[in-house]
């Protein structure tokens, strides 16, 4: 059994910002490696994990895929002993003042983000939240070794470390989306027992953040029938409104909406039900703000499913998910996959 | 002496990683008294902690004529206290001590004796509106979150930001540095202290919240002349727009910092005269913390009794109050050497003629 906590903290330990994520693709081919008879690296960079099925070629394919690029910095500039900043992905300057993060320089620097005293500020955020733009980093270094070190356009990631929580949780950053990758990995190890009838394509997608530009990629590259998104949802929290959150460890979310083909979401939630897999129907009105977004599209179009796992804090270095909810999503998919077969495409039909 | 005695060596690096992996609160300062009286008890001629949890430690010197100096550091923090328990393992909190309330969320805290891991989340971007973004989180907005099933904590229950400490090239990281470093310093000056005084440390209790430990205890010894030893801000950054800075209050890496004056404390000249000149004397980098407000236990302590004749030395840090401070090694060490030095050559005659 692969402890899945372990490959969790092990995962947002890693680096692989959005474009950059060959750090944290190297673990994900370490985990695949046992559970997959295939893998490969896209144009794009992310990774394809093939697990074969045993109906005769041309096989049917399901596409599973969990983002695994995360949100961070840029450099922007230097500062005599400090750095300007841009941002790689959706981030609220308010979580930033100090905030550690590692500077990927000529080698990787320790720092920590700074918010300057208010005379060093505009005075129009003397007293209120600070813009990226007027906060900077420090690594401690001198402005000479500094220069030596870092340049314009290199990354910096959080380099807040993992922390477990009570009641089977854990919190750091970059949650957003690695617990979803550990549950693709959950679900391969879960499917090593079974026989299955179709191709399996897990996918570690790239570039979600900035431009969905993994999904559209590998979509095109591997065409599978059947499409799975999985990724983060919002669970309730503290100042969330709770008509657009779930309770976490309370359960998965099914993605219900124009992104998600009606047909799929009626399987999963039967399965669901009949499993006794907990879950809420999470109503998504237009955009999914996933991966399936970007294969519901590619080439003629693909009946598409997004699956939700409820996270609190979303886009901080303090993430917090429930493991139960991550084993639960990759023992649906494992079901689900497990119950395609030969007819389930005849059968599939958008209207019940 | 000779001077590199004093140089900061990896045990005392290792003494201030655990005095600032601590939680102490001011209230709460537990943590780190255990750690100094550990460290005092085969130095000091006398121990004692007092009614609101000062150590009160006596270390006498040797030679005739000794003056009485008290040098203080103060043990607690800032931090938080949880208010009040709210269900799912969230708690609603308050500040100890002066905290940016911008300095909040995002940050992973730890809690109480165990240091319970707990996080202070904020809500997602996505869920947040532009103008919204543009307001400032404040304290009753947050949360303490120690994870959906609760835990060991409870209200009351203390918290700090949970900071690993850490040496990054040749500056320090960490939480709390105001005022380990103080604490640090003083115990090495207790082992090292020399003879021509009889050395009067006190570790305060709640400086954090108005220098109230250092109040009782300057009554309880009566000294001759106090020295507060703490960390200043160092606001060496540069402006948004390029424009000079003229309000730096400290430099990082230009030395000890010397008090002339702060919201509390109008530092008596005599001994502002003799650190200087003990410091062009002996070459040691100092300089001199810009006049303005703030405050240090000197505050408490020189209207106690008839008055007692007091001064700040600081270590320049950056960033006080918030997740991670970071100071330069050559500060830590250079202040330590400047203390040392200028207690050394303390005399009578310096407070003989009046002030």
């Amino acid at each position: 059994m692969i402890d899945l906590n372990e490959l969790l903290k092990n995962l947002i330990s890693a680096p692989g910002l959005s474009g950059y994520e060959s750090p944290v693709r190297t673990l994900i081919e370490q985990a695949w490696q046992p559970l997959t008879d295939e893998l490969h690296i896209s144009r794009l960079g992310s990774l394809h994990g093939l697990r074969r099925g045993s109906l005769t070629e041309p096989r049917p394919s399901v596409l599973i895929s969990a983002h695994m690029d995360a949100i961070g910095l840029m450099v922007k500039g230097l500062v005599g002993e400090f750095l300007r900043l841009t941002q790689i992905g959706g981030v609220d300057a308010r979580i930033l003042p100090g905030q550690a993060v590692t500077v990927h320089g000529r080698q990787d620097l320790p720092g920590v983000i700074v918010q300057p005293p208010a005379h060093l500020l505009p005075q129009p955020y003397h007293e209120a939240a600070v813009p990226l733009e007027y906060l900077l980093v420090d690594t401690g270094l001198t402005a000479q070794e500094l220069a030596r070190q870092v340049r314009v356009g290199d990354l910096v990631s959080f380099a807040q470390a993992p922390l477990t929580l009570a009641g089977d949780a854990i919190a750091g950053h970059t949650l957003d989306n690695r617990v979803s990758v550990v549950a693709l990995t959950a679900c391969l190890e879960l499917l090593q027992k079974r026989l299955l009838a179709w191709d399996v394509w897990a996918v570690a997608s790239a570039q979600e953040e900035e431009t969905l530009g993994g999904a559209f990629t590998s979509g095109f590259q591997l065409r599978p029938s059947l499409a799975i998104a999985v990724d983060v949802t919002f669970a309730a929290s503290p100042g969330s409104p709770s008509h657009n959150t779930y309770p976490l460890g309370k359960g998965i979310t099914l993605g219900w909406g124009p992104n998600i083909h009606a047909g799929v979401f009626r399987a999963f939630e039967e399965l669901a039900k009949k499993l006794e897999i907990p879950y809420a129907v999470e109503v998504i009105p237009r955009h999914s703000g996933t991966d399936g977004y970007a294969l519901q599209v590619v080439a003629e179009g693909i009946p598409t499913m997004v699956i939700g796992i409820p996270l609190r804090y979303m886009h901080t270095p303090v993430e917090t998910v429930s493991m139960k909810d991550v084993r639960r999503a990759g023992r649906l998919l494992a079901e689900f996959i497990t119950t395609l077969d030969e007819t389930f495409l005849e059968k599939l039909s958008w209207d019940a | 002496m000779p001077k590199n005695s004093l140089t900061i060596r990896a045990s005392q690096l290792k003494l201030l990683e655990s005095l600032c992996h601590a939680v102490a609160v001011s209230g709460d300062e537990g943590e780190v008294r255990k750690i100094v009286l550990e460290r005092l008890k085969p130095h000091a001629d006398s121990l004692k902690v007092d009614a609101l949890g000062n150590i009160l430690a006596v270390k006498n010197g040797t030679a005739d004529n000794r003056l009485r100096v008290m040098m203080t550091a103060h043990m607690d923090e800032v931090g938080f206290m949880l208010t009040h328990d709210e269900g799912d393992g969230i708690y609603r909190f308050d500040t100890v001590g002066h905290v940016d309330p911008r300095q909040l969320a995002g940050k992973a805290v730890w809690i109480g004796r165990e240091h319970t891991p707990g996080v202070i989340g904020a809500k997602p971007i996505h869920l947040t509106t532009a103008e919204e973004r543009r307001r400032m989180l404040e304290v009753e907005n947050l949360r303490i979150d120690v994870g959906p099933e609760g835990g060991k904590v409870k209200v009351g229950d203390r918290a700090t930001f949970a900071t690993p400490f850490r040496r990054v090239g040749p500056s320090l990281l960490g939480k709390a540095l105001d005022n380990r470093l103080g604490v640090a310093i003083l115990l090495e000056l207790i082992e090292q202290s020399p003879p021509n005084v009889d050395l009067l440390a006190v570790f305060t209790v709640q400086e954090e919240i108005g220098g109230r430990g250092a109040r009782v205890a300057a009554f309880a010894l009566d000294p001759h002349l106090a020295i507060a030893v703490d960390t200043t801000p160092a606001r060496d950054l540069p402006a948004w727009d390029d424009s000079p800075n003229q309000a730096y209050n400290t430099r990082l890496g230009a030395g000890a910092a010397i008090y002339v004056a702060d919201a509390a404390t109008l530092y008596d000249p005599r001994l502002v005269r003799h650190f200087a000149e003990t410091a062009q004397a002996l070459s040691i980098p100092y300089q001199i913390r810009q006049p303005g407000s703030g405050g240090t236990d000197a505050g408490a302590i020189h209207r106690q009794r008839a008055g007692i004749p007091s001064l700040s030395v600081s270590v320049p840090v950056r960033y006080l109050h918030t997740a991670a401070s970071l100071a330069r090694l050559s500060d830590w060490q250079n202040t330590l050497a400047l203390l040392h030095a200028a207690l050394s050559r303390l005399t009578p005659a310096l407070l003989a003629s009046p002030r």
